[in-house]
């Protein structure tokens, strides 16, 4: 099946010794110069690119407080060393957190401090050479920006600080990643990260609409760019046609429907993934940011509301105001912008909404906490809102749930090793490799506890999962959308296909 | 004066002057740089109040320490709290005990003896792991074992001097309070002596230049140190103001 060997499910996770240079090979396609141009880069390798790259590491140093404070402060203690899934995935040392911010740090040493300057062996400072920017590219494409290893340093770095800025430096001298800086181009022109234009996507809504009419018999409306709707929603662009994502629409605009809302779409705003902050570049990020600002007050939204995707609601919640606010133009009794998970569980606090359970009882359900939504943000207004809000809308619409092992969700969670710009089918060994711990734990809860799928609250999730677990021997429908589960339960007002429980309709006709 | 005498009276007076005026440097730059963004590793407290509890329980009880591993936790704990008792014990060759704000100088001693093994089994500890762990081996560069090794150094002298063989602390004493008033008396020459001064003198040069950053560091880490409150309050560092107007000229 791969021309790569799968890692094996035992019995518990293992933490490998380490194998030197066993990943080396694995690096993503560069980017060509049009796009690295488009995005304000230079095309082409500057003659004197260590002088740019130091100079590029000197900015962001003055500019970023984490990257400067990080880079002087760690210990080595070791701590961090077995807490990246790329790590146990690959036994790659470069894979281990600390070791992947050395590859900088070496460098940072060898020019800006006293020891490095002048006992660079002592200290482990390098010179900026060919093969240490070639290890850059290599191993700053192999973390997910997860955060795992900084919940468990004693200072807190954070290596997707770290990763960030290598690749901003990267790109400083012409050397991007295909993956991202290309889909970063679609976004500006077209307005997503898939290049949907506004026709394909009012078709493919079109589509929807019948088809949950034909299912349900009641005519869930998907609308776009409804000037003068009260609620923006901004979906993952996955959500339009993949599965299982198209699910979790279809279950947003159910709920949409039950609560009587007036909300759009935007096909300038379709998107609520910002690459822009996989490479590190906050004005790359902001100008991606500031379409969703545009788009709400073209269309005179009061609400904005973000679908199912983990990295997106970290740009989006502890971002977006920063990079695209203030947004005082907007309702100010709610949260700017809300997640939809806390919209529909809002709604099932205050008893609006009305689940048919059984409807989900041929599925035994976990759920993958993604791991920017775990430990960059929040949902609700207590911390680990992000954890308890997700969790009790399954619950809500689901009988049988379990929880993974404690200690692989929550913040402690795996990524599914996707996130972050790996996601491209020319990282697919890391991708495959990074997510053993997490199959693992699904392992464990199928056996134990007879789960037969994982749900997840993220696009990125969903496609990497989709996409690796028959690597390990689970199946592609066994990755489910949250909000699918909810569309699965949730009892339409007048409805006469198979959800239909007409008797049970009232009391859910109150309209906000 | 001896010869012997004026040189570490020089030393350290210079290894004061480059540890103070290195943090302040360090400091200096740490306040000054910008956070442009809100990046609490979450979850995060909400309120100032509650990033104070964090920030304590990191420093005092090295909090994510014992959540990531119970080994490092251990022999770290040790070997810092054990410091820090040591340092307390040694205020009793800088200030003048008779005095009610130093009370407590008289109180710490007894636990600041036996701090000396109890630092040197955290630190053996740590070495232990950096040598055994394959881990910790690969991550590890010269300059992380002899730091390990200055600081038994350190820890060992400063032991023997209590346990072996003594020295004149009144004269130690009296040498110290000469540096701080100017008024310079002899050091005794001896060598246990001479050897702990020497490396603790070595230790304060290298603070500022090494990872001994930490300790100052921790106060400035944003995953820490953040409110997690991005959506109730927008965040917008200089820079990124500037940026903004710009934009919108
Ligand atoms: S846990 Fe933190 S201080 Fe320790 S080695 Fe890892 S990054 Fe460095
Ligand atoms: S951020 Fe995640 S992927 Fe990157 S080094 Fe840390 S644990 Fe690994």
């Amino acid at each position: 099946m791969a021309d790569f060997e799968v890692p094996e499910l035992k019995e518990t996770l293992d933490i490998p010794k380490y194998v030197d240079g066993v990943m080396a090979h694995s690096a993503p396609y560069t980017a060509k110069a049009e796009f690295q141009e488009a995005l304000g880069f230079p095309g082409e390798l500057p003659e004197n690119w260590q002088q740019v790259a130091l100079e590029k590491m000197t900015d962001l140093r003055t500019r970023y407080r984490s990257f400067q404070v990080y880079l002087d402060i760690c210990v080595k203690c070791g701590a961090c060393t077995d807490k990246c899934h790329y790590y146990i995935g690959t036994a790659d040392p470069k894979n281990m957190p600390v070791a992947r911010q050395d590859l900088l740090r070496k460098v940072y040493r060898r020019y800006f401090t006293f020891a490095g300057k002048y006992f660079p062996k002592l200290v482990g400072a390098v010179d900026l050479t060919k093969e240490v920017l070639d290890d850059w590219y290599s191993y700053y494409h192999q973390c997910s920006q997860c955060r795992r290893c900084s919940v468990y340093c004693p200072y807190g770095i954070d290596t997707a600080e770290i990763s960030m800025a290598a690749r901003e430096i990267m790109d400083s001298i012409s050397i991007g990643q295909k993956y991202c800086n290309e889909i970063l181009g679609k976004v500006f022109v077209i307005g997503n990260n898939l290049g949907l234009p506004q026709r394909a996507l009012a078709d493919t809504l079109e589509g929807l609409e019948e088809e949950v009419e034909e299912d349900t018999g009641v005519a869930v409306k998907f609308p776009l760019d409804q000037k003068g709707a009260e609620i923006l929603l901004v979906p993952p662009s996955a959500d339009f046609f993949a599965e299982p994502h198209v699910d979790g629409l279809i279950g947003y605009a159910k709920v949409f429907h039950e609560a009587g809302a007036s909300w759009t779409m935007s096909s300038y705003a379709s998107e609520a993934g910002n690459f822009g902050m996989f490479i590190g570049s906050y004005e790359v990020m902001q100008k991606a940011a500031l379409r969703i600002r545009k788009a709400a007050i073209d269309l005179g939204v009061k609400r904005i509301i973000f679908g199912e995707c983990g990295h997106a609601w970290r740009v989006a919640y502890a971002f977006l105001n920063t990079l695209a606010g203030p947004f005082d133009f907007l309702d100010p009794r709610y949260p700017v912008p809300q997640h939809i998970c806390e919209y529909t569980y809002d709604l099932i606090q205050k008893n609006r909404l009305k689940f048919n359970k059984s409807e989900n009882d041929h599925m035994t359900l976990t759920f993958h906490d993604s791991c920017n939504v775990a430990r960059a943000t929040r949902m609700g207004d207590k911390p680990g809102g992000q954890f308890d809000i997700p969790r009790a809308i399954i619950k809500a619409a689901c009988n049988n749930y379990v929880d993974m092992p404690a200690d692989t969700i929550g913040e402690a969670t795996f990524c599914c090793a996707g996130g972050g710009g790996i996601l491209t089918d020319d990282l697919m060994e890391i991708r495959v490799k990074g997510a053993l711990p997490r199959m693992q734990a699904l392992k464990t809860v199928s056996v134990e506890d007879g789960v037969t799928h994982m749900a997840a609250i993220c696009a990125i999730c969903k496609s990497q999962f989709t996409k690796v677990i028959p690597y390990y021997g689970f199946t592609m429908d066994q990755i489910v959308s949250v909000h699918q589960l909810v569309s699965n339960a949730l009892v339409l007002t007048g409805a006469t296909g198979e959800n239909d429980s007409s008797e049970n309709d009232e009391g859910n006709t109150e309209k906000e | 004066m001896s010869a012997l005498s004026v040189s570490y009276a020089i030393l350290f007076y210079f290894a004061f002057a480059i540890l103070v005026g290195g943090l302040f440097h360090k400091i200096r730059q740490y306040w000054r740089t910008p956070t442009p963004l809100k990046i609490a590793t979450t979850p995060a407290p909400v309120t100032q109040t509650g990033v104070i509890l964090r920030m304590a329980s990191e420093i005092v009880l090295f909090s994510s320490l014992f959540k990531s591993n119970k080994w490092i936790w251990i022999f770290g704990w040790m070997f810092h709290v054990s410091l820090l008792l040591i340092v307390l014990r040694h205020f009793r060759y800088f200030v003048d005990n008779t005095s009610i704000i130093w009370f407590w100088v008289p109180l710490v001693q007894p636990f600041g003896v036996y701090a000396a093994f109890t630092m040197i089994i955290g630190l053996t500890g740590l070495l232990a792991r950096r040598i055994l762990v394959d881990r910790v081996r690969y991550i590890s560069s010269p300059s992380d074992y002899l730091m390990l090794l200055l600081l038994i150094s350190i820890a060992s002298s400063g032991a023997m001097m209590k346990f072996v063989s003594h020295t004149d602390i009144v004269s130690v004493k009296a040498f110290f309070s000469g540096l701080m008033t100017f008024n310079f008396q002899p050091l005794p020459g001896d060598p246990l002596l001479l050897i702990h001064l020497g490396l603790v003198a070595t230790l304060m040069i290298i603070f500022p230049i090494s990872k001994l950053l930490h300790a100052p560091g921790i106060f400035f880490s944003p995953t820490r140190n953040q409110i997690d409150n991005p959506r109730e309050k927008r965040h917008l560092a200089p820079w990124a103001a500037e940026l903004e107007a710009e934009k919108a000229k």
